[in-house]
Order: structure tokens, then C-alpha cells, then sequence
């Protein structure tokens, strides 16, 4: 089933076991996580045709829980955007706020929520990218704890910070799914089973937030735009009436979470992107001339503009003499933000911030731009670099109608915290 | 600030390194991006060194044996094969 908002990029199902908590449901999968048989593009032109011979392991968890599969969604080409409008295949529009971008990477898997042509989804999230989309398409996201689901099979962009993750209309539903893909893999040796963290993830959607201390840092909720703020506080209010308490806390090192999130990002996605040389799989560069000619050339086909831009980037704040001033600072910075955000969590059950301190775009507003498209990012990026969790439900709209979501960030593996004091929301 | 203005050579120069050819129009445009976004990212400067927890343990496993994917399998997405190889580049 294709749709007019250009939210799949491969329509192709996949059909899971009888039986299972998924058993009836269709889970739209993003385009970067490999399904056996079926196309799996990245949103790149560099990977369209590419079949993998293998499941991801949340693949396989989805199949065995029962979910069917009804296809591939659009993407910033290999995760890299926050609007959907990076990919080879097209923007995506988004059904909540037409003429407006859905949000990314991620930007597929919300909008088919969003319009109800799948029951859920799974993003990936490696600086915002469930987040985002979430907020921007009105619906409920996840990015879990590092370590909490396994990445075997999702195509690497930056492997320090990212995480798959559900998206759907309720709290509780988004739940179900993580509890579905959580959980140690021996095929990603960076999983962690760690007591019970992926155990009662649905049962934990009681809405029970009675006693519940939020923190609010004031450094993610100040820069925000005006009718962004004015529907967090109403939001923020509301978590009040039922019972929580609210205090604002600092976290200087945030300032400086968007610039270590890119040098950090983007130096891994150098690396990571080398694998593509057009031989293996991929366009094929041809055969004339030596091989570093034949590789510049299947890459100066198969990448888009903003993938070229963050491996330039990245393999220039690896290079020799730019390292300690670019990649080291960034790390340094990395283990500030981990460490302000530990000392806010011992002072407060969660961390509240609008998700986005925007609300979506229009369409074909911010791709000339890329250092503005980057800022947008800066409530969503630090929970990554700090390794933790967090969740975006929607938290109301503007004036204009335009969704806005409400983060809430935990301890790691204080996922069900995060959905105890989310389902009051939604 | 002015330590990161970028010429485009330089940026050819890393596009070399990471092995993709741009054209002039993106050399001239990466030219103009990259020295803002660096000077953005020269701000990181203003951060303090900071001690790393060290918690931080290898996880180690003996290596083992396992099913795996099939010669077939394995080539099937290669844009060229011979005599179940991959077919590269010349080279030198």
C-alpha cells in the first residue's frame, strides 16, 4: 500500500508467525534496518536494489511476535537529517500538518503512524531521529537506553549513539513494541541485560504519575520558540494536576551538546561509510582507471549532498593536526553532558524539555541551510551522547495547528519510569 | 575564528581522503558551509577538560564457529563477480 505523502520507500509485506502480543498488527520498519529478501535502501541512491541476505534481530523479534511487516519507510539518507527530505526517493509530507516536513530521520515510520496506515513503527535514533518525527507527526516516540535493543542488522551511520525504537499513537502501544525488541543479542555485544529492564514495559503505562518529580532544565526550554514553550508549560501543567512536581534544573554542558553530537556523528559516519566502495554491493563505480578513482566516483554518484557534506566533515575532524582540537573536545564534552545529566537525575525522577524547540517546517524550508537544520537538534541530541533514554509524546499544538512534543528523559534503564509519567500525556 | 577558514583546496583535499569526487558547484558551496559550521564547532573549546568515568569493562567471548551465509548469498548484491569472487578495481 503506498501512500500520497511519500512515507514508504518499498511496499513489499512481510508476513509474521500466527500467534504472538503482535499477532494482527502491522509494524512499518525504516529503511535502514535489514529484512531478508526485501529491499533496504538507507534512503541513498547508493543502496537502491540492495537485498540483504539477513533479518536485523528486531526484524526476527517482530516476526516471532507476530507483527506484519506492510513495508519499508522513507528516511534522511542514512539517518542524516531531522526534515525527510534527504532521501534519494523523495521528501516525505506530513499527514498531521500538511505542506510541512514530518520530521527525521525518521520521518516515514511517524508520518504512516501519524495517518493510521500502520499501527506502529520502528525508527532508529542516533541524535533524535524517533524524536523528532514523533513530535512533528502528533504521536509517541521512544529512544531507549544504549544497549537496551540490539543493533545487529541496522546499517551503521554512528554506532556510539544509536538506538531502534518504537513509534506509535499511545504511550502504551510504543511500549508493547520496545518489549518486543528488547533484550540482549549475542549478535551486538554492546546489549546489556540488566534486571528486568525489558520486563512489564506495557504495564508500566499506568498514567500513574502521584508524587513524580520533574526536572526542567531551563537551558532546553529558554531558546525554544514562543508557542512552543507556552504548550510544554501546559503540558508541564497538567503532569501538575495529577500529581507531580515540577523544579528547574541547570545543565550547562548542553550548550555545547549540538557541536559534540556532530563532530562525534559525523566522525564515526566517515568511518562507517567507507564500507560503501561500490564493489560488495552498492552502484558499482565501473572498472576503468585505478580503484581510488573507481570508489570517488561510485560515491560521488550513490551519496546525496548531506551525506558527502558530514563524511567530509568527519574524515577532516579525524584528520592529522584536527583530531585533539575537533574529535577529543567533542568526547570531553560527550562525558560533561553525561554527567550533568546524572547529577539532575538524582535530584529528579525525569527531565522535561520541549522535544523539538521548533514546530515542523514547511517543506523545502531548511535543506539550503545545514548549520540551522543541525540547531534544530538541540534538545534531542545530549540524551544521546549521555547514553539515556527518553520519550516524546505529544503535548498539544500551536495556534497554527502544528504539533509539538513533550521529552521526557530518565536514568539508564529507567525506560518504564519514562512510560509511567508519559502515558498521563498520552 | 579565523583559524578555520577553509579554501577549496582544502576541501578537495579531504574529499580526496575520503575517496568522493565533488564538482566545482559543491566544492564551492562545502567551501562556504564548512567554514561556518567549523567555527560553530570551534566553540567546543570552551569546554573543560573532564575526568571520564572509567567503568567502562571489554566484553570478551571465545570465538566459535557458525552457520553463515552462502557464497551465492554473499555475492548475490555485488555489482560484479567472477568465478565467486568479488570483481573489483585495478589496483595500482
Amino acid at each position: 500500500m503506498t501512500t500520497d505523502y511519500n512515507a514508504y520507500v518499498t511496499t513489499e509485506r512481510i508476513e509474521g508467525e500466527d500467534d504472538g502480543p503482535l499477532a494482527g498488527k502491522t509494524v512499518a520498519v525504516k529503511d535502514n534496518i535489514s529484512t531478508a529478501g526485501v529491499q533496504t535502501t538507507c534512503g541513498s541512491a547508493m543502496l537502491s536494489g540492495y537485498v540483504p541476505p539477513y533479518d536485523a534481530t528486531v526484524v526476527e523479534r517482530l516476526k516471532s511476535a507476530g507483527a506484519t511487516i506492510p513495508g519499508k519507510t522513507n528516511m534522511d539518507e542514512f539517518g542524516m537529517g531531522t526534515t525527510t527530505e534527504t532521501s534519494a526517493y523523495g521528501p516525505t509530507e506530513n499527514p498531521a500538518a500538511p505542506g510541512h516536513v514530518p520530521g527525521g530521520s525518521s520521518g516515514g515510520s511517524a508520518a504512516v503512524v501519524a495517518a493510521g496506515d500502520a499501527d506502529m513503527a520502528l525508527g532508529t535514533d542516533t541524535g533524535g531521529s524517533i524524536r523528532c518525527p514523533a513530535a512533528f507527526c502528533g504521536v509517541v516516540g521512544i529512544k531507549p537506553t544504549y544497549g537496551l535493543v540490539s543493533r545487529y542488522g541496522l546499517v551503521a551511520y554512528a554506532n556510539s549513539l544509536e538506538q531502534i525504537g518504537p513509534i506509535a499513537p499511545s504511550v502504551e502501544e510504543a511500549a508493547e513494541l520496545l518489549e518486543v525488541i528488547a533484550g540482549p543479542d549475542e549478535h551486538d555485544a554492546t546489549t546489556r541485560d540488566n534486571d528486568g529492564a525489558t520486563e512489564g514495559l506495557a504495564d508500566a503505562a499506568d498514567g500513574d504519575v502521584d508524587g513524580l518529580s520533574i526536572g526542567v532544565p531551563t537551558e532546553l526550554v529558554e531558546g525554544a520558540d514562543e508557542a512552543v514553550v507556552e504548550t510544554f508549560w501546559d503540558a508541564i501543567d497538567d503532569l501538575e494536576s495529577q500529581g507531580a512536581s515540577y523544579h528547574e534544573v541547570d545543565l550547562p554542558s548542553v550548550e555545547h551538546a549540538v557541536e559534540a553530537y556532530y563532530v562525534i556523528a559525523m566522525s564515526e559516519a566517515s568511518s562507517n561509510l567507507a564500507r560503501f566502495d561500490g564493489v560488495r554491493y552498492g552502484q558499482s563505480g565501473g572498472y576503468e582507471g585505478n580503484w581510488n578513482e573507481s570508489f570517488a566516483d561510485a560515491r560521488e554518484e550513490g551519496f546525496g549532498e548531506e551525506v558527502k557534506r558530514r563524511v567530509l566533515l568527519g574524515t577532516y575532524a579525524l584528520s592529522a593536526g584536527y583530531h585533539d582540537k575537533y574529535y577529543k573536545k567533542a568526547q570531553d564534552a560527550r562525558a560533561w553532558v553525561k554527567q550533568d545529566f546524572d547529577e539532575a537525575l538524582d535530584e529528579a525522577d525525569v527531565l522535561a524539555s520541549p522535544t523539538m524547540p521548533v514546530p515542523p517546517m514547511e517543506m523545502g524550508e531548511s535543506l539550503d541551510d545545514p548549520l540551522t537544520m543541525y540547531l534544530a537538534d538541540a534538545n534531542t541530541t545530549p540524551v544521546n551522547l549521555a547514553n539515556l533514554p527518553a520519550i516524546s509524546v505529544p503535548a498539544g499544538e500551536t495556534g497554527e495547528g502544528l504539533p509539538v512534543g513533550l521529552q521526557l528523559v530518565g536514568p539508564a534503564f529507567g525506560e518504564k519510569q519514562l512510560i509511567r509519567a508519559g502515558s498521563a500525556l498520552a | 575564528m579565523s583559524e578555520s577558514v577553509v579554501d577549496p583546496e582544502e576541501v578537495r583535499h579531504v574529499a580526496d581522503l575520503a575517496r568522493v569526487d565533488l564538482d566545482d558547484d559543491e566544492v564551492e558551496r562545502f567551501t562556504e558551509q564548512f567554514a561556518d559550521i567549523l567555527s560553530y564547532f570551534e566553540t567546543l573549546d570552551e569546554v573543560p577538560e573532564v575526568e571520564r568515568e572509567s567503568e567502562l569493562a571489554n566484553v570478551m567471548r571465545p570465538d566459535e564457529t557458525h552457520e553463515c551465509l552462502s557464497q551465492a548469498e554473499a555475492l548475490q548484491n555485488a555489482p560484479e563477480s567472477e568465478d565467486g569472487h568479488f570483481k573489483g578495481p585495478k589496483v595500482s
